[in-house]
């Protein structure tokens, strides 16, 4: 492709491997974790069939190579096999990552004959009545049809648990239930605090003994069933000294395209002032990865203040989250506050004992329009740098 | 429990994965659920071979075949016990 072509105009940027495709922000579960932004009623219309094709194709031309169809539910989407189909005929690996709500047995089949290579089935517990309590919808029982209707299609399939503290002590059972339905991976994804998920932080926070507890039993899960079922279990970062690589690094690897067509370099960036994110619309692909001041802003190193400036561990965890840095010390370009070298730790040690002196009575805050409506406007005030 | 050995059977590529291509990065990778490794061209020659009806004695004797000289069993083998405990084939 390079060999007698034009010279690439910006060597030094590595192509996107992963397009994250938000199809919509429609969705019939209401988890209070949510990464969707707690504004989300609030943004423009949702982009059509032919306008995701176009960004399958360009960022597909540009390189990308795993494609994640999220949302919201893209079940939701009646066109989700067209996109499947193109996705594929791309040469895409596509990966479905749903609620198993919109599902039945037939639509497995049909997206699996699109050409779909994996399904992720989130669940919200491993017990039928907190599944639902937390995900404002009866679906539980749905969910455990749905796995089984993915395994008997043909996938491989991820069952993704999202633990906080009202469900980490159910860990075997969750994991056991996993093997039950045959799950080729596990993902105990503990709840990253961002979108509706830190609107609820004090609520969702688990401690550090049920971390500490949940960590065991992952790890015996782990070594009695290797070779046969990949299980995941990242420790809430919150209770870690180093921060997360988040995203492989700004603008590394990883795009988001929000439903209205709004590119992100993660799915919590929009919440960023100072930034006018490039819209699919607009711009191309290839010029937002680029040459976008919002994909070049933190790229690299050059914007790392001290601590991360002249750290010796910056080239592997990237000075950790901009969004988490902004969301506890009101810049972005801050050290990630979870590590132990930010001056701002301590920050982060307040929340985690501002969650302690929350009591399960507080009520919880579930994502959906209305709320959305309601608490947007709370949260950009109780953000610290926001104006 | 211990790491699940190499089958001496026909091996193949593991669920969910495969091998394709990559202009962009101008080398082969390995897809599978939610994950990319690139290969490096060894490692995508033994992958290639790998299609459910050869065993891993098979594709070190194909491959000693296509590039005679040095006997390349035992490089073979390493690379596919690798393959086998991360889960890339089975």
């Amino acid at each position: 492709m390079h060999e007698g072509g034009l010279p690439n105009p910006a060597p030094s940027i590595k192509p996107p491997l992963w397009l994250l495709a938000e199809l919509t922000y429609a969705c019939p579960l209401q988890c209070a974790y949510c990464s969707n932004p707690v504004d989300f009623a609030e943004h423009g219309k949702t982009m059509d069939t032919e306008t995701w094709i176009r960004v399958l194709r360009d960022a597909r031309q540009m390189g990308a190579l795993q494609l994640g169809l999220s949302g919201g539910e893209p079940l939701v989407r009646t066109d989700l096999e067209v996109l499947v189909a193109e996705a594929h005929s791309l040469g895409y690996y596509s990966n479905l990552i749903t609620s198993g709500l919109g599902m039945d047995a037939a639509r497995a089949k049909a997206l699996k004959a699109a050409g779909l290579d994996h399904i992720q089935v989130s669940f919200q517990s491993s017990e039928a009545n907190q599944n639902d309590e937390i995900a404002g919808t009866r679906s539980y029982a749905h969910k455990i049809d749905m796995a089984r209707a993915v395994k008997s299609a043909g996938f491989p399939m991820v069952l993704c648990f999202v633990l906080h503290r009202d469900n980490l002590h159910r860990l075997s059972e969750m994991l056991d239930l996993a093997i039950d339905l045959e799950a080729d991976y596990v993902e105990l994804a503990t709840t990253q605090y961002y979108g509706w998920a830190l609107l609820n932080r004090d609520r969702l926070l688990p401690t550090l003994e049920q971390v500490r507890e949940a960590e065991a039993v992952a790890n015996g899960y782990k070594a009695r069933l290797k070779g046969k079922m990949d299980i995941y279990f990242v420790v809430p970062d919150y209770y870690e000294n180093r921060p997360k690589p988040c995203m492989n690094g700004w603008g590394s690897v990883f795009m988001v395209v929000a439903p209205d067509g709004t590119a992100l370099p993660c799915h919590a960036a929009r919440q960023l002032p100072g930034f006018e994110f490039p819209n699919v619309q607009t711009m191309s692909i290839k010029d937002i990865w680029q040459t976008s001041d919002a994909f070049n802003r933190y790229r690299g190193d050059a914007w790392m203040k001290d601590p991360c400036r002249t750290c010796p561990e910056k080239e592997k965890d990237f000075g950790g989250c901009r969004c988490q840095a902004f969301q506890f010390t009101g810049d972005a370009a801050n050290a990630d506050p979870v590590c132990s070298k930010s001056g701002e730790r301590h920050l982060v040690d307040e929340a985690i004992s501002s969650a302690r002196n929350t009591t399960v009575e507080t009520p919880i805050i579930f994502r959906n329009p209305k709320n959305s409506d309601k608490y947007a406007i709370k949260l950009s005030e109780l953000s610290p740098g926001s104006k | 429990m211990s790491e699940p050995s190499l089958s001496a059977g026909p091996i193949r590529l593991a669920r969910g994965h495969r091998v394709q291509f990559e202009q962009a990065q101008n080398c082969d990778v390995l897809l599978y659920p939610e994950g990319v490794v690139q290969l490096n061209e060894s490692a995508a020659v033994i992958l290639k071979l790998v299609d459910g009806t050869r065993t891993a004695a098979d594709i070190a004797a194909e491959l000693n075949r296509q590039y005679p000289g040095e006997d390349l069993t035992a490089d073979v083998r390493e690379f596919l016990e690798i393959a086998n405990a991360r889960g890339w084939i089975t």
